[in-house]
């Protein structure tokens, strides 16, 4: 599916729903609200940014919809299925804030092994080479994680998560452990690749430009519960490089974004 | 990759490298040897009460029959209580990280045979299993077993919660768990705990011999001193050294072999 089939409204399945979803952890000092009423579809091919300050859920938000976690409250489906099942079946891949590579494994390896645990490895090593081609690491299939940048690691870790050919993309502040101009480079690689493949991504990050460059809504979260603030579209052009940064039209994306925030940070 | 890689070779591959590896230990080693040889020589030190080195290594070499045939009996001891030990410790350590009340039950236990001094439960195993192999393997095994059971505990527990949230992602099963992450993230925990356990089980040994033994390094080592045989007393203290070194040398090896993907820098 291609960024043009956006605008081909919400009527159609979503490839994320969340409604109505809450969730509270139970901690020594009593249960601790973490997200509360939160209502999010994402469409089939859409790119959608998930920003909040730290410790407004959101990485918890992407470990319910990836049934990592189970909510106390509320529905999720992925691809039309529950949490559970669209695990089961691999409809998602999903990427994490450390690269999680491991560390006995060479890249091709590391690659392989959501295939080795499915059962199916054998048909998937010429995949996995055209996938580490993808995300530009051709010459780097035999290296182990110790001998790669952390951008290079991050991007093995992309390409683990495409290897089941998943339609979504749940990815937990990817690029945060970065340097600036490594992350830049990450972002652009990043459009390249969902260009590439067409599938649905949820992108959790607290930076805001970094939000806007990549997605076409951002969903800002609030703090403690955690709910939907702001629902914000980004009428942007694609394709996007890095001097879109320096315009009028990006700057008033974030500083929307910004003051969203910043009425969350005074609650606290 | 080679990048990385490149400053370290190049700060190790400067001239006279082999000089620091090699020259530098030998150099060491050799001026204890002479001003040992020196100070009996010009002090008229009695050669009952310590030989020189040139004595020790006449001796090795004027007594090797004897030795070799001793040395045996120890390094089968050594190397079967080295093997139960560890195989036990291995066995407990799986169990423990799977099953949390068995944990419980058992880790006092191993607690309480670990706080039992070795030379005091020497004579009851001696009492109990007899003269031959069985009590010094099994005091060769006693010794070596702790150390291992708790690295390999920490080792098999060393996997990030990440790593563990992403075989959930990939529907793994527990088994798979097991064998693709926890077992090789143990194996450095592992092979520090095992090279530990060389050295102790050469000691578990010797030490059953002292008990009650008819033959190895422990019977030799009473027996030379008994009958005042100093020469014949070192000689065989060597050969327990050198062969507590072999074993370490080998697990040292197979460590090489079998953990490939750390780098060379963490090892040295």
């Amino acid at each position: 599916m291609s960024p043009a089939d956006r605008s081909a409204s919400g009527s159609g399945p979503a490839a994320i729903r969340l409604e109505e979803v809450g969730m509270t952890f139970p901690t020594s000092s009593g249960p601790l609200r973490v997200l509360e009423g939160v209502s999010i579809a994402v469409r089939p091919g859409e790119f959608v940014s998930l920003l909040g300050p730290s410790g407004c859920g959101k990485s918890t938000l992407l470990r319910l919809i990836a049934d990592i976690l189970a909510p106390t409250d509320g529905r999720i489906t992925v691809a039309g299925e529950s949490p559970e099942t669209a695990r089961r079946r691999r409809a998602f891949g999903f990427v994490f804030q450390d690269s999680t590579l491991l560390a006995w494994r060479s890249a091709l390896q590391n690659v392989l092994l959501p295939l080795e645990i499915s059962g199916d490895a054998g048909e998937g090593r010429e995949r996995a080479r055209r996938l580490l081609d993808l995300v530009g690491l051709t010459k780097f299939e035999s290296a182990y994680p110790w001998q790669l940048s952390g951008g290079m690691r991050q991007r093995v870790a992309i390409a683990r998560a495409l290897i089941t050919e998943p339609r979504i993309l749940l990815m937990d502040e990817p690029f945060g452990a970065l340097d600036e101009i490594t992350r830049e480079y990450m972002n652009l690689e990043l459009l390249r690749i969902w260009q590439a493949t067409g599938t649905t991504i949820l992108f959790v990050t607290h930076s805001s430009p970094e939000a806007v460059f990549l997605a076409d809504r951002v969903v800002v979260l609030g703090v403690r519960p955690g709910r939907v603030k702001l629902d914000l579209a980004v009428e942007l052009p694609r394709p996007r490089d890095p001097a879109l940064k320096e315009t009028v039209e990006f700057a008033r994306h974030t500083a929307t974004l910004r003051r969203a925030l910043v009425g969350e940070t005074r609650l606290e | 990759m080679t990048a990385a890689a490149a400053p370290r070779q190049d700060v190790s591959g400067r001239g006279g490298s082999l000089l620091r590896r090699f020259g530098l230990p030998t150099l060491g080693i050799l001026t204890m040897l002479g001003y040992w040889e020196l100070h009996i020589r010009l002090f008229n030190v009695p050669h009952y009460l310590m030989p020189p080195p040139s004595l020790i290594a006449v001796t090795l070499v004027e007594e090797w029959p004897t030795l070799e045939r001793n040395v045996g009996t120890t390094l089968i001891e050594a190397v079967g209580g080295f093997l139960l030990g560890n195989a036990v410790a291995i066995l407990l350590a799986v169990l423990f990280v799977h099953n949390r009340p068995m944990e419980r039950t058992l880790f006092p236990v191993a607690v309480a045979v670990r706080t039992v001094p070795i030379i005091a439960i020497a004579p009851i195993l001696v009492l109990l299993l007899g003269n031959g192999y069985a009590p010094k393997v099994v005091i060769a095994a006693l010794i070596s077993f702790f150390p291992t059971l708790v690295n390999m505990v920490r080792g098999l527990e060393s996997v990030e919660v990440s790593a563990l949230e992403l075989m959930r992602v990939l529907s793994a099963t527990r088994t798979q768990v097991f064998f693709k992450l926890r077992l090789p993230s143990s194996l450095p925990f592992l092979f520090a705990a095992l090279k530990i356990a060389t050295a102790s089980s050469v000691i578990g040994a010797i030490v059953a011999e002292w008990i009650g033994a008819d033959t190895g390094l422990g019977y030799l080592i009473v027996i030379s001193t008994f009958e005042f045989r100093t020469g014949l007393l070192y000689a065989t203290t060597a050969m327990a050294s050198f062969l507590a070194l072999a074993l370490f040398l080998a697990v040292a090896v197979l460590e090489r072999l079998i953990v490939r993907w750390q780098p060379a820098t963490t090892r040295q």
